[in-house]
């Protein structure tokens, strides 16, 4: 399967990135990672795409990373619709204090507006 | 969930603090309560087991962000995290039975509400008392700024948030964000 990870720094999508390398590496996925930007995490997109290659690297896979400027959501839809991937993966949000689920902005505006079908990692 | 909250000029309150007590319109005389009640006690084990009832009682159409669990082993340890930290917790009792349950969880400078109401008791009133006992409750023991996510088509709640005085604070996503200012304790 052709899948788009989109990575912005957030501690959700970072678990993302880990569970959906461990998961191309499994399942033999034709994985390429989007690094977005975020204005919500305290990332810079330089210690994100430092992040992504040290995982991919650990697990031995070979995907293309990308640096993608811009609005994040509006990019990772263009991309994946574009390109033809199968799916979309992305952070499952974040839990509140109270433990409540908040879904990050990037992942709603890529649920609603996405044809190509989305994956949030929990 | 992160950056800076805006807080409502207009402030909360104040209200009265628990312990106290009221007749629902079921006609069902209910208690509220500090939990634990008093700030240095520890609140016993049955009545810690009566929360767990009421929450394993719950209908998971109620839930809301993925709470409160379904699993009795996750609402334990969830109700361990929220009742065990530095927050303010208030209990609706039904003789022994919990009708409701209220909590602030710390965030930094400010606090995290919830409130539940099990079902069998939902439209008598319940809400609105815990929620002014809760933030009565918060403001007795210094707290200013709380805030909560509510989810946007669930009316009935965002109209109790709106009537204690809670205000929109972000509107941007798919859940709405509430804050409120408490008054100071009379």
């Amino acid at each position: 399967m052709k899948v788009l990870l989109g990575v912005g720094g957030s501690e959700d999508s970072l678990r993302a990135l880990e569970d959906t390398v461990e998961r191309a590496r499994a399942a033999g996925d034709d994985l390429t990672v989007a690094v977005v930007e975020n204005p919500r995490s305290e990332r810079t997109p330089e210690e994100v795409e430092e992040r992504v290659r040290a995982v991919l690297g650990d697990a031995g896979i070979d995907a293309d990373v990308r640096r993608v400027d811009g609005d994040a959501g509006s990019q990772i839809v263009d991309i994946a619709e574009d390109e033809g991937f199968d799916m979309i993966a992305l952070g499952g949000g974040e839990t509140s204090p109270m433990g409540k689920i908040n879904l990050g902005s990037i992942a709603q505006f890529v649920l609603l507006n996405s044809h190509v079908s989305v994956k949030l990692v929990r | 969930m992160t950056g800076d909250r805006m807080y409502p000029e207009e402030p909360a309150g104040p209200f009265d603090p628990p312990p106290l007590s009221f007749v629902d319109r079921d006609d069902r005389t209910i208690e509220i309560r500090p939990y634990p009640p008093d700030a240095e006690g520890e609140a016993g084990e049955a009545e810690f087991e009566a929360l767990v009832e009421m929450y394993t009682a719950f209908d998971p159409a109620d839930r809301a962000q993925g709470i409160p669990p379904s699993r009795e082993a996750d609402v334990r340890s969830w109700l361990e995290t929220i009742l065990g930290g530095e927050g303010y917790n208030v209990v609706a009792w039904d003789g022994d039975a919990v009708a409701g349950h209220a909590t602030l969880v710390e965030d930094g400078e400010a606090y995290e509400l919830a409130i539940f109401v099990l079902q069998k008791y939902q439209g008598s009133g319940i809400g609105t008392h815990l929620m002014k006992a809760l933030l009565g409750h918060g403001a007795a023991n210094g707290v200013e700024h709380v805030w909560l996510t509510v989810e946007r088509w669930n009316r009935a709640a965002v109209g109790l948030y709106k009537k204690v005085g809670f205000e929109t604070s972000d509107a941007e996503s798919f859940e709405l964000e509430m804050t409120a200012q408490l008054a100071k304790p009379e």
